[in-house]
């Protein structure tokens, strides 16, 4: 399988990324881009990780989604840490595969994963200060069910 | 064993990493935890509860009660927030 891991302060080209994932056996690609959503006074949000531990973390996810379909070609998880401004690209996951549900099943395992296994953590920009986003019980939820199918 | 710290547990202790000797009485990661937040001052405030903590060993997640050896890497941050 191609597996393409990055952690970066820059942003992606989506149309780029995709190219790069697709060979001639792959019949279709899902991608999920989640973006830094405005609202409620945010102005922005500030990114840590614990390097090492994320791309080993994001490797072992990815492996986890190719032993369960295992039609998949590639995966290229994108992931931005830094400060970003509202409406900016945090995250892109890319599945190639050689059909739909594959890819689609694919990519929703692995942001459910990403999201209460990766080690990243995020902070709201309000005002000129900084304060720490909560886990959600609800990203739980979303990877717990996986277990379960 | 070297040990770090990330968001706001690394705020509170007020740095990202620091290393500590593993003593027999270090047994579990658990047991390391109480040592720190036995320090008073930003380290009991970090590690006042503990079920609001995730821990890592050699940069896997674990419970608290994993088993610690000399030359581990140690862990505590936040539920993750990613994506």
């Amino acid at each position: 399988m191609n597996l393409n891991v990055h952690i970066q302060e820059e942003d992606f080209d989506v149309a780029d990324e995709i190219a790069a994932l697709t060979t001639e056996a792959a019949g279709a690609v899902a991608s999920f881009i989640g973006l830094v959503r405005g609202g409620d006074g945010v102005t922005g949000m500030v990114l840590e990780h614990y390097p090492g531990m994320t791309e080993r973390e994001i490797t072992h996810i990815a492996e986890q989604a190719q032993a369960r379909w295992t039609l998949i070609h590639g995966i290229t998880i994108i992931h931005r840490i830094g400060r970003l401004n509202i409406g900016e690209r945090i995250v892109l996951v890319a599945v190639a595969s050689a059909h739909r549900q594959s890819a689609f099943a694919a990519c929703e395992f692995l942001m459910d994963y990403l999201k209460t296994r990766a080690p990243f953590w995020k902070q709201e920009e309000r005002d000129g200060g900084l304060s720490w986003v909560e886990h959600r019980a609800s990203d739980d939820a979303a990877a717990e069910r996986w277990r379960k199918s | 064993m070297n040990v770090l710290y990330f968001a706001w547990v690394r705020q509170k202790v007020g740095r990202a990493d620091e290393v500590v000797e593993h003593t027999p009485s270090l047994r579990t990661a658990g047991d390391l935890a109480t040592m720190l937040a036995a320090r008073g001052g930003g380290y009991a405030e970090a590690f006042a509860d503990l079920s609001r903590l995730r821990v890592a060993v050699n940069q896997s997640h674990v419970g608290l009660d994993a088993t610690l050896a000399a030359g581990d890497e140690v862990a505590f941050f936040p539920p993750v927030t990613g994506g």
